[in-house]
């Protein structure tokens, strides 16, 4: 209880420049409205990420609508703290990052929009490490609105 | 009426969340088809879910996740045990829903 009203306290003080613990996951723009892969990549810090076969992507290979595209991500990696989604062709890749609490499976589906055909990748941290396994999803119609 | 449909399932001592939300989920880069301009963004940033007060899960979204947004997941517990899920998007609102396992 205590952690979530230190967050509800630090959004109602508005302040965007208040340096949250790196363990606790708050919504932040420098990653999700960062653009393009290498800023994404860079403003999570995840620039040093090793690829591992341990976390299973599950999407379609062909998407017909890129409006909802069925994805799921599931960890087999010990100790898995978070888990992030970024889609590499989108204009703001990192699309969802789950923060698993006790007891929680590391294992998660979700929809997502993709623009176009392009590579889907998972990220996960774990005892202070990253990792990264990807997947390429084929989109015949773009879900962007462009 | 919650924007929020919360099903929980208990199977081998893991509870199955799955959460269907109602919301545009507007990335502010669509156009309105008939005056043209920009519709501004909207979507959910934050999801949390909480088993008997303590949290479980966090989910952090940008535009990217498919309007009307599903999330599905699973984690320790048994029949009984309460499961909340609440969000907020980037214009402030919010909504919560409780369910009993």
């Amino acid at each position: 209880m205590k952690r979530r009203m230190f967050i509800q306290g630090s959004l109602a003080a508005g302040v965007a420049g208040i340096a949250a613990p790196a363990a606790m996951a708050k919504w932040s723009a420098d990653t999700f409205e960062a653009k393009g892969m290498d800023a994404t990549i860079a403003a999570m810090g995840a620039g040093e990420a090793e690829a591992s076969d341990k976390i299973k992507i599950k999407a379609p290979e062909i998407a017909e609508n890129g409006m909802v595209v069925p994805v799921q991500i599931k960890s087999e990696i010990e100790g898995t703290e978070t888990i992030s989604l970024l889609v590499a062709e989108n204009g703001t890749p990192l699309t969802a990052t789950f923060t698993l609490g006790e007891g929680a499976a590391a294992d998660v589906k979700s929809r997502i929009k993709m623009g176009k055909t392009s590579d889907v990748i998972a990220m996960v941290t774990a005892g202070g490490k990253t990792y990264k396994n990807h997947v390429s999803v084929k989109v015949t119609k773009g879900g962007c609105g462009g | 009426m919650s924007t929020i449909k919360l099903r929980t399932k208990e199977k081998e001592g893991m509870i199955q969340v799955k959460a269907l939300i109602k919301h545009p989920m507007e990335t502010g880069l669509r156009k309105d088809s008939k005056t043209g301009e920009k519709i501004p963004a909207h979507y959910i940033q934050e999801v949390v879910i909480t088993k008997n007060g303590t949290q479980v899960l966090q989910a952090d979204w940008n535009g990217s996740v498919s309007k009307n947004p599903y999330l599905a997941f699973s984690v320790k517990g048994a029949a009984g045990d309460k499961i909340k899920l609440s969000w907020k998007d980037n214009t402030e609102k919010s909504d919560e829903v409780e369910a009993t396992v």
